[in-house]
């Protein structure tokens, strides 16, 4: 008995582990979003012409850069894992963590999906006529699986890896920006006859709006940093650091992208292909730029993949913890240190959608979450400023001008609603009717199982207004 | 407020929650690719024996296809010629801003109202 009662609480001390710096958590939002610079962004041009989409690169920077400031406030105070989850669960209740949880691993699970689809094709259109239907399925399958297993292993070894491929990938970009002579125009660039006055925006202004759909993909799952709270050494100093810093690489990684692109392709091209630095690699006419754009669409796909399955399984992990969904999900690998039953557990679910959908697809399912998920971004902070003044509690890190980027961030976020309207309406509606079936479940079934007090872990005073 | 004890939940009722959570993430993400909702509207605009000319393309553009292996107007014609339908479909944007807007309103009220009883716990009528 007294063994029995040893062991369980052996088992209940079994933590995550606190072993990440400022670089692992620049890993890691890098990492997840860098691919968006490789493949996605220029969906906006198709939607609205070229020059739409570098109007919607800062635009929707604007926004991503509200989404920083707000999450690093929020996070370096609300240091626990599950990120937005956890701080909607002390700061506006635990429904809205539930949904918050829930965007989180769509976000994630959909943009893994995305990415494992990226490298299947990548591969397929160098591979030639051998390449058939089980190569592109063994190829999906092996990205999502071994990344998988490597999240099983460690999450240090993960983001380690992250940190290499992400840099490698960044820096591709970077050398490719040098090497196409951005200084002459007319050396190898030539965007003054690439996009013209008749062509810059094609559907007017409707077309901008139209493409903040894809503009999101610019930056998505940059919040994902969040997500590594409880497993940062210092949490109040590496999550604003290496977010802010994620910001900054991401938005010069942008505009340089857009400008090689933009510079070498016709918009109609550049909205239609699935890998507009590839191509733009190929249209400098070098062989060396080719190949090594064709390997850091790879690294970059499989950055993104691996932070994807890092966010969305401790989500997933932090439902069970709190009893959310079965406590099953909550263990933690008693050697490893990671949430193992939920990075299993994702597996399939990723598996299917990547063999059902195509990224196009994918990449909305993503970007749905991803907005309902910055809506609510937008509300949380209002809320916590109201009920945790300034000076009432120890913040990390203060953003400023509020509420301006919360204003912004709400602004931005209807934008894009319509703007996803223009497109998938049908499909945003149908995601959202799932979201209310989910919280009817949760708040008149599941919920009974909550422990209610236990949910609050802070050492904050109590809330104004309670 | 006195401390609330969840029920124990069986094994099997866990289960019942895991494979409710499943189907509802596939019915939400697999019916939509399945009814045809998951697409845009836009279709291609045809021009008969399409030259570069005809497409409205330069040519230096015209030099940058040829470059990604469209060898005339023909093969980059349907590329070229689809374009969007943004014409606004008043009855479904009302549909989907009265389901997102009564989502969100249902999500903060009901969320207000199990964050009250976790505060009532927690502080159990302490500042």
């Amino acid at each position: 008995m007294s063994s029995t009662l040893t062991e369980k609480s052996t088992v209940q001390k079994v933590s995550l582990l606190r072993i990440l710096g400022p670089a692992h958590v620049w890993a890691l939002g890098v990492g997840i979003v860098l691919v968006g610079e490789y493949t996605g962004w220029n969906f906006a041009a198709d939607k609205g012409g070229t020059l739409a989409a570098l109007i919607i690169c800062w635009v929707i920077g604007l926004l991503y850069t509200s989404v920083a400031m707000i999450d690093s406030e929020v996070t370096s105070t609300v240091a626990a894992a599950g990120g937005q989850y956890a701080q909607a669960k002390h700061i506006v209740g635990p429904l809205m963590a539930f949904n918050v949880a829930l965007y989180l691993v769509f976000a994630y699970t959909m943009l893994e999906v995305s990415n494992a689809i990226l490298i299947a094709d990548t591969v397929k259109a160098y591979a030639g006529e051998g390449f058939g239907d089980w190569h592109y399925r063994g190829v999906i399958a092996g990205v999502i699986v071994v990344l998988a297993a490597l999240n099983y292993r460690g999450v240090l070894m993960s983001l380690n890896v992250n940190f290499v491929i992400t840099a490698v990938a960044f820096i591709a970009i970077i050398v490719l920006f040098f090497s196409v002579q951005p200084w002459s125009q007319g050396t190898v660039l030539r965007l003054g006859e690439m996009v013209t006055p008749d062509n810059a925006l094609p559907y007017g202004w409707i077309g901008v709006i139209a493409g903040f759909h894809w503009g999101i993909w610019y930056y998505l799952g940059i919040e994902g940093t969040t997500q590594a709270a409880e497993e940062v050494r210092s949490p109040a100093r590496s999550l604003p650091y290496g977010t802010m810093a994620g910001m900054i690489t991401l938005l010069i990684g942008a505009s340089i992208t857009w400008y090689v692109c933009a510079s070498l392709m016709p918009w109609q091209y550049l909205g239609y292909t699935y890998y507009p630095l590839l191509d733009a690699g190929k249209l400098t006419g070098s062989k060396a730029l080719e190949s090594m754009m064709f390997i850091a669409t790879i690294l970059a796909a499989l950055a993104s993949a691996n932070g994807c399955i890092n966010d969305a399984a401790r989500a997933w992990f932090s439902l069970g913890r709190d009893r959310y969904l079965p406590t099953w999900f909550s263990a933690v690998h008693p050697r490893y240190r990671t949430p193992y039953r939920s990075i299993v557990f994702l597996v399939p679910i990723a598996l299917a959608f990547a063999f059902i959908a195509n990224l196009g697809q994918a990449i909305t399912f993503s970007i749905l979450s991803g907005v309902l998920h910055y809506t609510f971004m937008s509300i949380n902070i209002m809320m916590f400023r109201r009920k945790w003044p300034l000076g009432s509690i120890r913040r990390g890190y203060t953003h400023p001008f509020h509420p301006l980027p919360a204003i912004v961030l709400f602004v931005l976020c209807v934008v894009t609603f319509f703007a996803i309207f223009l497109g998938y309406g049908a499909q945003l509606t149908a995601m959202v009717v799932f979201y209310i079936i989910m919280s009817l479940w949760f708040h008149f079934y599941r919920y009974r199982y909550v422990r209610r007090g236990d949910q609050f872990t802070m050492p904050w005073p109590k809330p104004a207004g309670y | 407020m006195a401390k609330y004890t969840p029920p124990n939940q069986s094994k099997a009722l866990q289960w019942l929650d895991i494979i409710f959570v499943v189907v509802a993430i596939f019915a939400a993400l697999w019916l939509p690719l399945q009814a045809g909702w998951a697409g845009v509207s836009r279709a291609i605009v045809k021009i008969e024996n399409p030259t570069w000319e005809a497409l409205g393309q330069t040519p230096a553009q015209v030099e940058q296809w040829v470059k990604l292996g469209f060898a005339d107007a023909a093969a980059a014609h349907d590329i070229i010629q689809n374009k969007f339908d943004y014409t606004i479909d008043w009855v479904q944007l009302i549909i989907m801003t009265i389901v997102i807007v009564g989502y969100f309103l249902f999500l903060f009220k009901a969320s207000d109202k199990e964050y009250r009883e976790v505060i009532d716990e927690k502080f159990n009528g302490r500042k």
